[in-house]
């Protein structure tokens, strides 16, 4: 369990955050200079806040009220930079020993057979870079061989300052099932600086949205990007909801695929992945139209039945609003004409209209290869 | 004693009479020693005040800058005399150190090299001092998130990133050992075997009649040393920035 209460002035900003983690993989998302990186490098040790008390499982590593700050090297808090920072002088191989060599030489983390080296490789699938510099990799290599050499050491908990930023669209699909695996397998407690969407959405199981210094909301990852209240923040553009689907069946006649959720089914283009699979899929709020009665003669494949639980008030040509199908939200985004000739108003039974084709790669957070994501993480929300 | 493949003759008087007498190779042999110890004991103090200069932060520190880069902008007989007055038998810090460390600068080939050494001395520093500086300090931070204390992160990622910069200064304050002319007659005179390096002898043979054919031997072979220090640096200069930067 990490805890982190932080007060620290950087120049006219001051970062003024507190938040708790229960372990899985925490995002702290935000805008470029919410002060996430300042939070993180506290956490890690490499500043030390104005005030504020940082504690992970009981232990305290800063607190400015009786003086006490544990140096960096002795917190055992593994940092994956955005740059990656691997020692150019050392090659990968020399890199990843760099963390074994410091950790402390018991209790290993437990993944079954082979030396933890061997392990930590594999997983990250960086058994050919070995030998090589770190001049010669590519950025989602860098990133993998930094990933690993964070783990070797050990850590109780990693830090990810926006590993990911670096690097190209394609890069990113290549990293993501690492970091899953991570979270899912290895069970390593994670805090992952963020300010994209789709990575939030693909990875956190929970979400620190923060604001200006401040933490304007934490919960599980699907309950905070369905809050209408939170949109200015998430981005309205990119902006949706998560829903925790599994895959029921392939449509080979037309190349689809059929998600089940508790809402109801959708049928997506073609994934290869087999029956029973868990998926996290995101629904864009622009994706999604709005039908009153279960709409006849529409190309759209994707109808969930459902009720106008929130609507957010604005004098903009855009309304925001949320559905609750089956427990679960759904967030659609249309104009306020329509809301009032409509007559949308909460409680009201709707028909949410989603077209196959919007789940494109950004609706299964930019994955492919895909995730597959534990549908317990989902529960929570 | 002759030394190498005479090239014409060898009758002492050609062009090209390449014999060395054994008074050039002393001065040849002396010089090369100052040059090796003044480099060597000058390394680790240099590289103390680069580190010093380049991180610390304290009261004095621009004092220290001065003072550190004083050999290069006063007369080199300036530093000579200075030295004479500090490291002479009777100084300040020569008398204390020959009473009871046995120690002695004064005409000694070790005073010779103490003048090359300072003179040498801002050189070093400047050279390893812009490595330092140059070292992308986000890789020390990662090392101590890698659980490095501050010793092993100088170790083992600090000191391989500026290796090139002090390769540089070693060579740097060679080569400027083996050119020291003025701090070193000043400090400890012009003593054959003892305090006469190169840039000396050749000015004494310049002194002597008949004296040239020596002198333009002696510059022979002091511009060889200096290409081969040169080439040399360069080369490891050169692999160890390559290695530094990760090729």
């Amino acid at each position: 369990m990490l805890s982190v209460s932080v007060t620290h002035r950087l120049g006219a900003f001051t970062l003024d955050a507190e938040f708790q983690s229960e372990g899985g993989l925490t995002a702290l998302f935000g805008r470029s200079g919410a002060g996430k990186t300042s939070l993180v490098n506290a956490i890690a040790g490499l500043i030390r806040p104005d005030r504020g008390h940082i504690s992970i499982d009981g232990e305290v590593l800063t607190d400015t009220a009786t003086g006490r700050f544990v140096p960096a090297h002795r917190r055992r808090v593994g940092y994956v930079f955005q740059e990656g920072r691997l020692f150019p002088h050392l090659n990968v191989r020399q890199n990843l020993a760099y963390g074994r060599w410091f950790a402390p030489k018991d209790g290993a983390r437990s993944l079954g057979d082979g030396s933890e080296f061997d392990q930590v490789v594999g997983l990250l699938g960086i058994e050919h870079l070995l030998a090589r510099r770190p001049a010669n990799l590519s950025g989602g290599e860098k990133q993998r061989v930094a990933i690993g050499r964070a783990l070797l050491a050990r850590p109780r908990l990693l830090v990810m300052d926006e590993p990911l930023a670096s690097l190209d669209d394609s890069r990113r699909h290549e990293i993501f099932p690492y970091i899953e695996r991570l979270r899912d397998e290895m069970r390593v407690p994670i805090v992952y600086v963020s300010h994209s969407i789709p990575e939030v959405a693909r990875l956190a199981t929970t979400l620190v949205v923060l604001s200006d210094g401040q933490v304007a909301a934490i919960g599980p990852t699907a309950e905070i990007m369905g809050r209408l209240d939170l949109f200015p923040l998430t981005g309205r553009a990119e902006a949706g909801a998560i829903l925790a689907t599994r895959i029921a069946g392939h449509d080979s006649a037309f190349a689809l695929t059929i998600l089940k959720a508790a809402a109801g089914e959708l049928r997506v283009p073609r994934l290869d992945l087999p029956v029973g699979t868990a998926l996290r899929v995101r629904i864009r709020a622009r994706d999604v139209m709005i039908a009153l009665k279960p709409p006849e003669g529409l190309s759209a494949l994707n109808v969930l039945p459902g009720t106008v639980a929130e609507i957010a008030q604005g004098d903009g040509p855009i309304v925001q609003m949320r559905l609750d199908c089956a427990g679960e939200a759904l967030i659609a985004r249309l104009t306020r004409r329509s809301v009032e000739t409509m007559g949308l108003v909460p409680g009201l039974k709707v028909h949410a209209v989603i077209k196959s084709i919007a789940f494109d790669h950004h609706a299964f957070a930019g994955a492919q290869p895909l995730a597959v994501s534990s549908d317990a993480e989902i529960a929570e929300g | 004693m002759p030394l190498g493949p005479r090239l014409r003759g060898g009758d002492g008087f050609g062009l090209m009479p390449f014999s060395l007498s054994p008074e050039e190779l002393t001065a040849i042999k002396l010089s090369l020693r100052v040059g090796f110890w003044a480099m060597l004991t000058s390394l680790p103090v240099a590289l103390l005040v680069a580190m010093v200069l380049a991180r610390g932060r304290f009261w004095g520190r621009s004092a220290l800058n001065v003072i550190v880069h004083l050999p290069l902008v006063m007369p080199p007989v300036v530093t000579g005399y200075i030295l004479l007055i500090l490291f002479g038998r009777r100084g300040a810090l020569g008398a204390p150190l020959a009473d009871y460390l046995g120690i002695v600068f004064a005409f000694r080939w070790t005073g010779a090299a103490l003048a090359s050494a300072v003179m040498g001395f801002p050189l070093m520093v400047r050279s390893m001092r812009l490595s330092i500086d140059a070292v992308d300090r986000r890789l020390e931070d990662a090392a101590a998130t890698l659980g490095a204390n501050r010793g092993w992160v100088w170790l083992t990622v600090t000191l391989p990133l500026i290796l090139p910069g002090i390769v540089a200064g070693m060579i740097l304050s060679f080569a400027r050992a083996l050119g020291e002319f003025g701090a070193t007659i000043t400090f400890v005179s012009n003593i054959p075997g003892e305090t006469q390096t190169l840039p000396i002898a050749i000015y004494t043979f310049l002194q002597v009649p008949g004296g040239e054919t020596g002198a333009f031997r002696l510059t022979l072979v002091s511009v060889a040393i200096s290409v081969a220090a040169l080439l040399a640096s360069e080369a490891i200069a050169q692999r160890a920035s390559r290695r530094a930067a990760g090729l």
